[in-house]
């Protein structure tokens, strides 16, 4: 069995603010329908990596292509940001949160349809006017908004502004409204960030479905152990900008290098010097 | 001024009290000098005269009204409340459409229609009246770049300026005629939103501001100057009036004039009651057409651009797209309002477009509360009728000025009417759909 075209490969990712090197030669395939974990200390360039692919940033060294099925490759590195959600349709979130706060949630929803409906407004002209055409647009927008939030639970939420909800439910606004811009690859940063258990379980299955159901592509940053663990096929470990580590959830949670990156080098001696002694004590134990 | 200004919340009777006796206090200080002291002239020497009672009762008045206003309109938004908790219990109570402003706009324009009618022979209410909605139009256009996109724009009086001297210099040096240079003027300003907007796409807030000021400037000092072009600071005169579908003003002569085709005896007032009614339907039209524009997807990207701009770029929006196209609109609105400024002169020199103008624009949208419509209506009225009533303190105009707009930012920091009203929503008024 060969394995299907990535559909996005990033290949010698570098990315340097003065003499700090925020990502280090970075290189990765991130597959189609998929959801591809990014985990890492504090710091470690996760967030510099997204401003990477999404346009914030143009990187230092290094190359960002998507496979799209329509367009076919398209070189992210050389897009604006706002082209890389329009054309690319790679779309992200923020680890701090960034809604239109005094926009209701539903307005939210709606201006991130903004170019296929300014597209039918011709102008504003059609709008202005009230053509049938346009009104048929509004109507497709408010259809999907409606949509994700009957999904992800937020209907009820839909005409109060998006900024005086709790920030769990703000998160899940801004998923609702990324989906909104039909990404094919869905780049969330720590969307699990201040989420109580609950919430983060619900989470775990909206994001199974996403990729599951909806053939979404999702990188996933989250610290939240319980979430990318749980939900990732395939996870990506960096430290001080390097990737130390790839693999399934089942591998990363034994790789040495991974281990040592989160508790520290003395920490993991330790830790092997506890496994070695119960290993000890397990066989005094066999022995009597 | 104080009965028009509206609560949001619930009030408790001490709340009530309290608020009524703030209210009080602006009164009595703004009341001091307007009302309080009084100069008469007493051979040759000014003296100043106090009028306390009048004053007291001013602020009476204010106590009084405020109270009374406060606790009709918790009654009416308690019931408002009950209704609402009985349909649906999710419903957010803020965010309800108030009934009350869209009654008190009404209100607005049926005396604003009938206020040439009642005040028919009284020359100096009727121009002034003119001057507001003026006022209200440049503060209407300015709140699309101010208020709705969230660009600070200092400079707002240069395209104020370009629309009168475009409309000056077609009019006298080539003939145009007041219709058809209307919608010329109108795209030469908006051209100018877009040139002046270009250099300041990446700058934000105070240095948007700084830069803007800087432009408003330019322009000013260039029809200062540029005395071949714009006659420098004699400016241009005999610019001609706007006329009735090709119908003057003038005394009967040869030619049909207003009066005489409709059997009518000439009067200047005619000319006056015309151009008021005139700006009447400009604002009218800039009102319907900037409402609009925030229902379609360029509006709600204005607004959402004013509240972050980064999360528009991550949504795919073009920011550069986005911000030209609201300093085009804002400048095109300003340069109707210009063409008309100088339609009802005669005549225009670069004094009429200071600093101090943009100013008093910017301090109609802040006050009026940024994006609200009725609220540019309401700081107009204050903002031009408060320096005509304290015409004797012409000095402490720019005083009275600052000291009413810090009052209303600690009182009212999102302006005298804050409230936003969605444009769209998922829930038809009270109920579901
Ligand atoms: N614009 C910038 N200019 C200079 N340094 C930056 C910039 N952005 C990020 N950095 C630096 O790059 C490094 C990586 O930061 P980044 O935000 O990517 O970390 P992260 O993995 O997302 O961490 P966290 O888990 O705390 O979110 C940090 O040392 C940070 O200070
Ligand atoms: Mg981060």
């Amino acid at each position: 069995m060969t394995a299907p075209a990535p559909l996005l490969s990033v290949e010698h990712l570098t990315m340097r603010f003065g003499g700090l090197l925020a990502i280090d030669d970075l290189s990765l395939d991130v597959a189609a329908r998929k959801i591809t974990g990014v985990i890492g200390p504090n710091g470690a360039g996760k967030t510099t990596f997204f401003n990477c692919l999404t346009g914030f940033y143009k990187p230092t060294i290094g190359s960002v292509r998507l496979n799209h099925p329509q367009r076919g490759v398209l070189r992210l590195e050389a897009l604006a940001s706002h082209q890389v959600a329009r054309s690319a349709q790679v779309v992200r979130t923020f680890q701090n949160i960034r809604l239109f706060p005094q926009m209701t949630v539903l307005e939210n929803l709606i201006v991130a349809q903004h170019n296929a409906l300014q597209h039918a407004s011709r102008f504003s002209l059609a709008g202005l006017l009230g053509l049938p055409a346009y009104r048929r647009a509004e109507a497709a927008a408010m259809a999907k908004a409606v949509g994700w939030l009957e999904r992800l639970k937020l209907i009820e939420k839909a005409d109060t502004p998006a900024g005086a909800l709790p920030y769990g439910m703000q998160r899940r606004i801004e998923i609702a409204r990324a989906l909104c811009v039909d990404p094919l690859l869905l780049c969330l940063d720590e969307p699990a960030a201040g989420l109580n258990p609950r919430e983060s379980a619900e989470l775990n299955e909206l994001l199974k479905h996403l990729s599951r159901d909806e053939g979404i592509a999702i990188l996933l940053i989250e610290h939240d152990m319980s979430v990318v663990m749980n939900v990732s096929d395939h996870l990506c470990v960096l430290n001080y900008g390097r990737k130390i580590a790839e693999g399934t959830p089942a591998q990363i949670q034994k790789d040495p290098n991974v281990i040592k990156a989160y508790l520290g080098e003395e920490d993991a001696d330790e830790m092997r010097a506890d496994e070695l002694r119960a290993d000890e004590a397990i066989d005094q134990e066999a022995v009597r | 001024m104080a009965a028009l200004i509206l609560a949001h919340h619930q009030t408790s009777p001490a709340e009530r009290l309290k608020d009524a006796a703030a209210v009080a206090f602006i009164a009595l200080l703004l009341g001091i000098p307007m009302i309080g002291l009084l100069t008469v002239d007493q051979g040759g020497a000014l003296r100043i005269a106090t009028r306390w009672p009048a004053l007291f009762a001013f602020v009476a008045a204010c106590f009084v009204g405020r109270l009374v206003l406060r606790y009709a309109l918790d009654q009416w938004r308690a019931r408002q409340l009950a209704r609402d908790q009985a349909d649906t219990p999710a419903k957010e109570v803020s965010l309800a459409t108030n009934p009350l402003l869209n009654w008190i706009g009404w209100v607005a324009l049926g005396v604003s229609v009938a206020l040439p009618i009642v005040f028919a022979e009284n020359r100096y209410v009727v121009d002034t009246a003119t001057t507001v909605l003026i006022y209200v139009m440049l503060g209407w256009g300015l709140n699309v770049v101010v208020g709705l996109a969230g660009l600070l724009d200092l400079g707002y009086v240069a395209f104020y300026a370009v629309g009168a001297y475009t409309y000056g210099l077609l009019s006298t040096q080539f003939g145009w005629g007041f219709w058809s240079a209307l919608p010329v003027a109108g795209a030469i300003t908006a051209s100018f939103g877009v040139l002046l907007g270009w250099p300041t796409l990446r700058l934000r807030g105070d240095y948007l501001a700084i830069v803007t000021l800087g432009f408003g400037e330019i322009i000013r000092i260039i029809l200062v100057n540029w005395t071949e072009l714009s006659g420098g600071p004699n400016g241009i005169a005999s610019i001609p009036r706007p006329s009735f579908f090709g119908l003057p003003f003038k005394p009967p002569g040869d030619d049909p004039t207003f009066a005489s085709f409709f059997g009518l005896e000439y009067a200047t007032h005619q000319r006056i009651v015309f151009l008021y009614y005139l700006i009447l339907v400009l604002a009218l039209l800039t009102n319907l057409f900037v409402s609009r524009m925030r229902r379609l997807p360029i509006g709600r990207a204005w607004e959402a651009m004013r509240e972050d701009e980064i999360a528009c770029k991550a949504m795919g929006i073009n920011a550069r797209n986005v911000k030209l196209s609201a300093f085009a609109i804002g400048a095109m609105l300003g340069g109707f309002a210009g063409v008309f400024f100088a339609a009802r002169q005669g005549f225009i020199s670069p004094e009429s477009f200071t600093f101090s103008e943009s100013a008093i624009i910017l301090a109609i949208v802040v006050l009026g509360g940024m994006g609200s419509q009725l609220g540019v209506v309401l700081a107009s009225l204050v903002l031009v009728l408060l320096p005509e009533l304290g015409r004797d303190f012409a000095e402490y105009r720019m005083l009275l000025f600052g000291a009413a707009m810090i009052l209303i930012m600690i009182w009212k920091p999102g302006g005298i009417l804050s409230h936003r009203e969605p444009t769209l929503r998922y829930f038809a008024n009270g109920g579901r759909r």
